[in-house]
């Protein structure tokens, strides 16, 4: 049996303990705000935190979050009221949307230890997470806004 | 709610034509369609069928002033499902606050659902419109028989019909019913607004889905679930082609929560929007479906194609374009003109397959149930999915119904169904909804290609350093194997897109097109046959400018000469695609794109810095879709060769703007897709099998490796809403090769970039 908080919410799982906690998440208790893109951690679109780092949950099993605690997009804010999310809608970055849950959780890791990252801070920690449709200069000022507020 | 497992309830609330609307609501029937909608209507809705005229629902209004719109166009990234609407209710005069989105499962009655071909605002536009219109003048002449006083005294302002003398007033709401039993008004007695009356068309506009998306709750084809539902996953012939000789699924049922196996039968050439065939395994969770797949044991008949190879098959395309092709436009005779001597420069050029990529995989629930199919996809095409599941269940396209999710991303791929025809087959075999989920690497091993192409260019210039002859031969598989299992040669549709209409005035110009096999399914990809042709022509333009000694912008500017209207008939093409357009409407008129490159050579400061020692500048101009813009790219490339894109523009007039914001958004995210295009994408085979698999050897441009920034600037135009989707994309990827030539003075004929040395 593992243990594991999400979203400050205790939860037990009694299953394949390789399985990704991605597929946890989406499968069996209805979180499906963190996407699948790649599976093997190429494309950040399954970004969530674990203890307030941000992970790919598409290769980190379940075994490896016993006892974790864990934030995914729906624990980021109820109402979408981060920071990052106000700044995503300010600057209107998303197109199809898709990858743009992992890119927020992505940018919230990073914003918590730094409020003022420059352009090639935003690049190492970003570069991780693909944006099919191309929203990556909206992405980069809408941190940079973010990281102004949260200061 | 995070999640939206759909029910009954809203299942048939889903169902808008009968379960929206109340009886008292004012349901706009329209004739309001493009006659080209109206094809092959007559056997979907039986209670339409028998109607002299045909309705077509787009809008409604109920009693409590909701404004209900439907956007029967798919929602990949465009906005459109926030666009369209947008224009009805600018239109009527609604509150756009009081304005809810349906979007519309597929049905014929819509017209065509097709979201491709960045036609849905050049195709809906004016039926959004008149839909608009009809409504406000029903609610004001509702109005003006309740006061009893003529309609031309009541106006229509944001939800609410006064009575200008009296200052009376009524509200949408309140007008419904009774303006819902007058007749439509006809088109032609519409009064549209004028431009300065607009609220929403032209101004910048927040998408729909906005919060959504933000916060995690907006609902995907991968996120959809129904009571009951097992996930499957398929291991499909290596090779395209091949089918299962024969499988070993024991140790794939021992996995724990795999239900059960069941196989797919390969498609019947053409290879059509069919499943490719293979294995499939269904369980309880997306990740038991992929664990016992990789227990599986197949034995595979691989077919015609197992001998397939690019690097050989990248010899015969270039070796085809040295031969003489079938002419597809004609000017003058070149050959007589390079007879004359001058200065000759000829150039081979090869763009390799390309995999569209979405950050969402092909994903599809489907539901047979009673020899109906109910099935909620991210498709581009709803339409193609009724017929499509239709055909592979032997049941009639009206007995599949197909509800339309948002979509992670389609570019041309979620155009075709195969996946929800896998999925609609495993449910019947199981008897259970099926969630069907392609893996990134079924993905990128099992798409439909955008098409590799072998080109050749010769030009003769004069002593001045004119153009006076260019021949230009492209070799490619077609789409159309898609629907022809010999297909050699494109057609229209591919040599509309850079090949039968390049913009240059040449005394002496043939486009040819050379035979080719495909060996993998060939599909479209946002702009097509677009990529290679463009990049390829203008390349070979700016090789141009260079052998005759002058700047590439002007040398461009000089090779379109005075701007015009291009006469394509009396220049070998009698019938030029023109994509779909009507060419009196969308004529291909060379003076826009003189002014696209010319605002973008003094937007971007060009000539201003002299290019060499690892900076480089590149301009590039093209119309498709109807849509003219020219991409200026600057590039840096250090010692180790890496290349950094500081800077882009990208000009566009695409006509009349609906959402200016959403316009500069495509044009922005074009120029990314056209840095993944140049720099690292290829997918290639060897034996008849897709090498690449992922990410890390289908690398598409990450944040580090796109564009720091691009400005869109968007010409003033009162042209007819041309496309916007695709358009950024051609010239980009000519231009950021152009570049780095600037830069380097390395010239890149064959992409990507990462196969070459720049350093």
């Amino acid at each position: 049996m593992i243990k594991l908080k999400i979203n400050g919410h205790d939860r037990t799982f009694d299953g394949d303990p390789d399985m990704p906690l991605l597929w946890y998440l989406r499968d069996e208790i209805d979180m499906t705000g963190t996407k699948f893109g790649c599976g093997v951690g190429l494309c950040g679109a399954c970004t969530v935190h674990r203890n307030g780092e941000a992970i790919r949950s598409c290769s980190t099993t379940m075994k490896d979050v016993a006892g974790k605690s864990i934030t995914t997009i729906e624990g980021l804010s109820t109402d979408g009221s981060h920071p990052l999310q106000k700044a995503w809608m300010q600057a209107n970055v998303p197109q199809c949307g898709y990858c743009q849950t992992g890119q927020i959780m992505q940018a919230a890791a990073l914003l918590k230890k730094n409020h003022h990252p420059s352009d090639k801070e935003i690049d190492d920690a970003m570069a991780g997470n693909i944006c099919r449709c191309g929203t990556y200069q909206r992405i980069r000022s809408a941190i940079k806004a973010a990281g102004k507020e949260m200061a | 709610m995070s999640i939206e497992v759909i029910s009954e309830e809203n299942l048939s609330r889903r169902r808008f034509l009968g379960g929206v609307f109340s009886a008292g609501a004012m349901v706009l029937a329209a004739e309001i369609l493009p006659d080209s909608a109206w094809a092959d209507t007559n056997e979907y809705h039986g209670k339409a069928a028998s109607a002299a005229l045909r309705p077509s629902i787009y809008l409604g209004l109920e009693p409590d002033g909701t404004v209900y719109i439907v956007t029967h166009r798919s929602e990949m990234g465009t906005g459109v499902r926030t666009t369209l609407p947008m224009v009805a209710a600018d239109e009527m005069e609604a509150d756009f606050g009081k304005v809810k989105i349906e979007q519309g499962i597929g049905d014929k009655n819509y017209g065509d659902q097709n979201t491709d071909g960045s036609k849905s605002i050049r195709g809906f536009f004016v039926a959004f419109r008149e839909t608009g219109a009809a409504a406000r003048l029903m609610l004001r002449q509702a109005a003006a028989a309740q006061w009893n006083v003529p309609v031309s005294e009541c106006s229509a302002q944001m939800h609410v019909v006064t009575h200008t003398p009296s200052g009376r007033k009524l509200g949408y709401g309140e007008l419904a019913a009774a303006a819902g039993k007058l007749p439509v008004p006809k088109p032609e007695t519409l009064q549209l607004k004028t431009k300065n009356e607009w609220r929403f068309i032209g101004k910048d506009s927040k998408i729909a889905d906005l919060a959504d998306i933000c916060t995690g709750k907006a609902v995907f084809g991968m996120d959809v679930k129904r009571p009951g539902m097992l996930y499957a996953s398929v291991e499909r012939p290596p090779v395209m082609g091949g089918s299962v000789q024969s499988f070993d699924d024991k140790e794939a049922l021992k996995v724990k929560g795999v239900k059960q196996t069941a196989s797919i039968d390969p498609f019947k050439p053409p290879y059509t929007f069919q499943p490719l065939g293979g294995v499939a395994v269904v369980a309880d969770s997306t990740w038991a479906a992929f664990q016992g797949r990789k227990k599986l044991k197949v034995e595979w008949n691989n077919g015609a194609n197992a001998s397939h190879d690019s690097e050989a098959y990248k010899k015969e395309l270039l070796e085809t374009a040295r031969k003489p092709g079938k002419v597809v436009r004609n000017i003058g005779d070149v050959d007589a003109a390079f007879g004359k001597g001058g200065k000759i420069v000829d150039a081979e050029y090869y763009v390799p397959l390309l995999a569209h990529a979405t950050m969402e995989p092909p994903v599809a629930l489907a539901e047979f149930r009673d020899g109906k199919v109910e099935a909620w996809v991210p498709t581009q095409n709803p339409q193609a999915v009724q017929d499509t599941v239709a055909g592979a269940l032997g049941i009639k396209p009206e007995d599949v119904t197909c509800h339309v999710t948002l979509l992670g991303g389609g570019f041309g791929r979620k155009s075709k169904p195969d996946y929800v025809a896998e999925a609609a087959i495993l449910s019947k075999k199981t008897g259970k909804p099926i969630k069907l989920v392609w893996s990134r690497e079924d993905d990128l091993r099992f798409d439909y290609y955008h098409a590799v192409a072998g080109m050749y260019h010769k030009a003769a210039l004069d002593d001045k350093g004119k153009t006076t002859a260019w021949l230009h031969r492209s070799v490619f598989p077609s789409i159309s194997s898609m629907n022809d299992a010999s297909s050699m040669y494109g057609f229209d549709v591919e040599y509309g897109m850079g090949l039968n209409d390049m913009p240059f005035d040449i005394p002496n110009h043939r486009a040819e097109n050379g035979p080719a096999k495909a060996h993998v399914r060939i599909g479209w990809l946002r702009s097509v046959a677009n990529i290679y042709h463009v990049f390829s022509g203008l390349s070979f333009a700016d090789e141009l400018a260079h052998a005759a000694n002058r700047d590439p912008l002007e040398y461009q500017l000089e090779l379109i000469g005075p701007g015009k209207i291009i006469d394509f008939k009396s220049q070998g093409v009698p019938a030029y695609w023109n994509y779909g357009e009507s060419y009196d409407k969308f004529p291909f008129d060379t003076r826009r794109l003189r002014k696209v490159l010319e605002i973008a050579g003094e937007k971007s400061g060009w000539g201003k810095r002299k290019p060499g020692n690892g900076w480089g500048i590149g301009v590039a101009a093209a119309r498709s879709f109807t849509s003219y813009v020219a991409s200026v790219v600057e590039v840096e490339v250090d010692k180790n060769g890496k290349i950094r894109i500081p800077r882009t523009w990208q000009v566009a007039d695409v006509g009349m703007v609906i959402n200016p914001e959403r316009v500069r958004s495509q044009f922005e995210g074009a120029a990314v897709m056209g840095a993944s295009i140049a720099l690292t994408g290829e997918i290639s085979l060897s034996d008849g099998r897709v090498k690449q698999s992922n990410f890390h050897d289908y690398p598409v441009a990450r944040m580090n490796q796109a564009p720091l920034q691009t400005d869109v600037h968007i010409v003033e135009s009162e042209a007819l809403p041309g496309g916007v989707g695709e358009p950024g994309v051609p010239p980009f990827v000519p231009a950021f090769a152009n570049a780095v030539f600037a830069a380097t003075g390395k010239r890149i004929r064959e992409l990507p970039f990462s196969k070459h040395k720049l350093a």
